[in-house]
């Protein structure tokens, strides 16, 4: 399929828009766009950060899922407790691939549950006694964990508990951070509000521990911010940043420690990945601490030698040299994979769908193999992250925000692509309509992707799902052959 | 033997709904009824003078201390007391902490699912808390629960707010199940024309007072020994208006969808009994400093 006119684009979107009731059809109007490289200001073209509409099937997570998931969970040395009934604690157990090292249950807990189980009986009387009493037993049962966070599920905002003053209580008992976190799932309309209220219990009750005391700085300090080391993205991000000459002090939150992050109001530039999820953080640092933030992207060379150029920027001559030794390191290993697979690539079609950061950053790296996004959208962005996606998309590619079940599966009809970049959830349905699909939240179980490392398994990845022998074999030899007799028939 | 009737006892907190409640069920003991009371309300003094006790141990103290309600039998929650009369009390936290709603329900589930609910019972009365502050005290008048609902008030303006309230209540759940309202039992503060004020407060909510109980004392003297006036003093005229008021419910068949008034209907029935002053719009929002100017 060719590349849509802004017209046939706005036809499709009003024709997928058609089956909708009156009501439902105006609020979905406004999430769908055709997009306008010329806008500055996406809010005028599509609207984010809304309430879904019941009964679309939205993809969207809960605020407990955007903060004990996403930003706390990874922190490695800490025991996250998710403080109510069970299942919250059990389903989201190790669901995320964070990498880390470590020994877990002595040093590091990153694959277990923690959880208050809550009964019946903590409902009615309340949990905070049980909360109190988990913190001790916590501490005697694993006491090199270096701090707790509780993670509140929904009930815990609905019986009112008090868990500021137990977090308090229990942090002088044992003598280390016990953070209280306010994530109850139905606060907010996705789990971005998951993230903002993350960000400001790390601001509140973390984040200045360690102000004044002192620390041996260097002029190279910095930190990666939003990088949650799916497949080992963090380290393969670390290693560039070293070999820039850098010191790396901290990462969060993908095998990060607490530790890392009481340090890092002392570095000298924070490098922000995740703009979605940990810009609010990175804010504070810059207005309390007046550490500049950056951000970078690191997937494909295109856009990583860009990223590493302006990082170095920041730095003197000496970090500008090993910047450009780098970049002319790693050039004939680059040069190399996009010779091998851009001729199997090459033209290739592309639809994202993913959560607050990737929708757009991933764009480059397709074009470095030359192949070509002509629709994406985000779970969970706002208008923010619409205004950084325009200038990445083709002029009236399509854009979703928040997009339906059916919408999606519409879309990906008309528009024919030949390979879909978005989460378990839809994988199943387009690879039974033929359409080969990568799991762009999990890196499906491979990874890391980001890095030059990360960029040669990528490339590696996307050939094998589009050069999969299974795409030759989707009807059954019995159907085959009434098909080639119809062929002949006629 | 009849079919058990489920009646719901609501009212503003503070009016008397325990007292009445329990004075009404000691009188319907008396007359050879079998009753139960499950009590819903935190505080749990739903059948301290049936039982004589300062306060029954409650289904969800026992669920506590046994590690869930799955672990209790019926027994160990159901006391007997006067005349017969089964006391339960579903109990929750102490104020400011979790969700006492929730303990309702819990409770109630259980009793159903133990059955104490017996085909030998006559009668089952749920004195609820005061205030319909959440679903969880809705809980007796959802389906299969309590069919018939009395609002105990009085002459004073707040307890008949209260009182259209829970009509309005009653008229959600009546549509969506088989509740209605069965009458106003007025427990009298001594306030100017109040039985007239309550029968046409009933009327306009489409029912009727079923009984006004006159105030006195004796019935203070009988709540410090923990007693109902029928175990008390069972000669005394305030206990025969107790057993007037049972017989009333005996005999009650007069069950309807409330018709719940608007604010200004209120009102005005409030000023018309003189309980209320006009309101002088003129004065609204006006500061001290306005009003000398």
């Amino acid at each position: 399929m060719t590349t849509l006119s802004r017209e046939e684009t706005e036809a499709l979107i009003a024709e997928v828009l058609e089956v909708y009731p009156e009501k439902a059809k105006k609020d979905r109007a406004k999430h769908l766009a055709a997009n306008d490289v010329s806008v500055e200001q996406s809010k005028k073209c599509i609207t984010s950060n809304r309430k879904s509409l019941p009964g679309v099937m939205t993809i969207r997570g809960c605020a407990y899922a955007g903060s004990k998931g996403v930003v706390w969970g990874p922190i490695k040395d800490m025991i996250h407790i998710s403080h109510g009934p069970v299942g919250c604690g059990q389903y989201s157990r190790a669901g995320r691939r964070n990498y880390y090292v470590g020994t877990t249950g002595v040093d590091t807990f990153g694959t277990m549950n923690f959880t208050s189980d809550f009964q019946e009986k903590d409902i009615v009387f309340g949990g905070d006694k049980k909360l109190a009493k988990l913190i001790d037993e916590v501490e005697q049962l694993f006491p090199l964990h270096k701090g707790i966070s509780v993670q509140s599920e929904c009930p815990i905002g609905l019986i009112g508990d008090d868990i500021e003053s137990v977090s308090k209580k229990g942090s002088a008992s044992i003598g280390k951070p016990v953070v209280p976190v306010r994530c109850e799932g139905f606060r907010g309309v996705s789990q971005s509000l998951g993230h903002h209220i993350a960000n400001d219990a790390i601001r509140d009750w973390v984040l200045d521990k360690r102000d004044g005391q002192p620390y041996e700085s260097t002029p190279y300090d910095v930190a990666i911010i939003g990088d949650y080391n799916i497949g080992g993205d963090a380290w393969a991000t670390r290693i560039l940043l070293e070999e820039m000459g850098l010191r790396v002090v901290a990462q969060w939150s993908g095998d990060g420690t607490i530790a890392e992050m009481m340090n890092t109001p002392k570095v000298k530039l924070n490098l922000l990945h995740c703009y979605r999820s940990m810009n609010y953080i990175s804010r504070h640092m810059e207005e309390k601490y007046g550490i500049p933030y950056l951000e970078y992207n690191f997937f494909g060379p295109t856009k990583i030698i860009e990223s590493l150029r302006r990082i170095a920027a920041f730095f003197d001559d000496s970090i500008k040299e090993k910047t450009e030794a780098v970049i002319a390191r790693y050039k004939p290993m680059m040069d190399e994979i996009i010779a091998k697979y851009k001729p199997r690539l090459e033209g290739k079609k592309v639809m994202l769908y993913v959560g607050g950061l990737r929708p757009r950053h991933v764009i480059g790296a397709y074009e470095d193999l030359g192949m070509e996004v002509i629709g994406t959208g985000y779970e969970f962005g706002h208008n923010d992250d619409y205004d950084r996606t325009i200038k990445e998309m083709g002029d009236a590619t399509l854009l979703y925000d928040d997009v339906t079940g059916f919408e999606l599966e519409e879309f990906v009809k008309k528009l024919k692509p030949d390979l879909v970049g978005s989460g378990i959830k839809e994988k199943y349905i387009f690879q039974k309509m033929g359409i080969p699909l990568r799991q762009m939240h999990s890196w499906d179980y491979s990874g890391p992707y980001h890095g030059y490392d990360g960029f040669a398994i990528f490339a590696r990845d996307m050939d094998i799902a589009l050069a999969s022998p299974v795409w030759g074999n989707l009807v059954p030899p019995w159907k085959k052959v009434a098909a080639e007799e119809v062929k002949k028939a006629a | 033997m009849a079919k058990l009737r489920q009646c719901a006892i609501y009212g503003k907190g503070g009016i008397g709904k325990s007292t009445t409640t329990q004075n009404l069920v000691a009188a319907l003991a008396e007359s050879g009824k079998k009753v139960m009371i499950v009590g819903c309300d935190p505080k749990a003094d739903s059948t301290r003078l049936i039982l004589h006790s300062k306060a029954q141990t409650t289904v969800m103290h026992l669920a506590a201390e046994a590690g869930s309600v799955e672990d209790l039998e019926l027994e160990d929650v159901l006391s007997v007391g006067f005349g017969g009369v089964k006391c339960v009390e579903s109990g929750g936290p102490e104020p400011g902490v979790g969700c006492a709603g929730r303990g309702v329900i819990t409770a109630i589930n259980f009793l159903e699912e133990e059955g104490a609910y017996d085909e030998d019972l006559d009668f089952v009365f749920y004195d609820v808390l005061g205030d319909v502050v959440c679903g969880g005290f809705a809980m007796p008048i959802r389906e299969n629960k309590a069919q018939e609902i009395y609002i105990v008030c009085s002459g004073e303006m707040m307890a008949m707010y209260a009182a259209n309230n829970i009509s309005k209540g009653i008229v959600k759940y009546a549509n969506s199940g088989g509740v209605r309202l069965a009458g106003l039992i007025c427990n009298s503060r001594n306030t100017d024309r109040e039985d007239e004020l309550i029968m046409a407060l009933a009327s306009r909510l489409g029912t009727t007072m079923i009984h006004f109980v006159p105030r006195d004392n004796a019935v203070q003297h009988a709540e410090i020994r923990r007693m109902t006036m029928v175990e008390y003093d069972p000669k005394h005229k305030q206990a025969d208006e107790y057993r007037q008021l049972a017989n009333k419910i005996v005999n009650n068949t007069n069950f309807v969808i409330p018709t719940p008034i608007e604010m200004e209907e209120l009102e005005d029935l409030l000023m018309e009994f003189g309980i209320m002053e006009a309101e002088d719009e003129s004065i609204v929002g006006k500061t001290a400093a306005d009003l000398a100017a």
